[in-house]
């Protein structure tokens, strides 16, 4: 299955670009994202070990699962306000 | 609904009236500054960026939760893009029939923000430096906002 990553700020310098397409195998949760993630783009391993996460714009764990065609954020702490 | 990020100067005005009703005597408004420091260093200005879509649906989601759980319509505003010292970065305003659950419910909107909408902050200071900023870096219980944010996860 096809997942769309989305990086921003300071994880988006890290890895140098601000979107990635991951090819996954069935079934797959949020953490197995992030450690095929690290591998396909090495900046992303200076990303928390477990940062907050969210699938299709709504807050999520790392072992939530992950479904074909989802978007996946890694969002950094948050500065809104 | 009306957007709830925008690149353009805050309102604190229209916010009030878009929460105001003859039934609600009590508004509560909060408005969040940009400061001129940030841990001992001169801040010269500062962008705020977005996941937009997330944050959008995020803090509409917040504002649900504060009409739910107190008789008050609320409302907010966060700038996006480049601000200069003193701009308004964020506003909250929220109106019920008397102070406290107008007080309460503006708080909980602020507070609630803060840890779970996707924004961020990248500093220009008067060193030349530039940083993303990152609020849970400084305290000691770094884990809170995670916490808070897990919490939030349905």
């Amino acid at each position: 299955m096809s997942v769309r990553v989305l990086l921003f700020a300071t994880y988006a310098d890290l890895a140098g670009r601000e979107s990635v397409d991951l090819s996954l195998s069935v079934p797959a949760t949020v953490g197995d994202l992030l450690r095929q993630l690290r591998v396909v783009v090495p900046g992303t391993r200076g990303i928390p070990e477990r940062p907050l996460v969210a699938v299709n714009q709504v807050h999520a764990r790392l072992d939530s699962p992950v479904q074909d065609g989802d978007e996946v954020a890694l969002l950094p702490p948050m500065a809104g306000g | 609904m009306a957007s709830l990020l925008t690149r353009t100067p805050i309102d604190l005005g229209r916010l009030v009236e878009a929460v105001s009703a003859p039934d609600r005597g009590g508004v509560a408004t909060f408005l969040g500054l940009v400061r001129n420091h940030h841990g001992g260093r001169q801040v010269l200005r500062l962008e705020y960026s977005a996941y937009e879509p997330m944050a959008e649906a995020e803090a509409a989601r917040i504002i649900a939760e504060a009409e739910s759980r107190w008789p008050v319509r609320a409302g907010l505003a966060h700038r996006l893009g480049e601000l200069a010292i003193g701009d308004a970065a964020v506003a909250v305003a929220a109106a019920g029939p008397h102070r406290a659950e107008a007080f309460d419910a503006c708080r909980y909107v602020i507070e609630e923000l803060k840890v779970r909408v996707p924004i961020w902050k990248k500093e220009h200071y008067a060193d030349g430096s530039v940083l993303w900023v990152d609020p849970t870096a400084a305290k000691s219980a770094s884990g809170n906002a995670v916490d808070r944010v897990s919490g939030a996860v349905r």
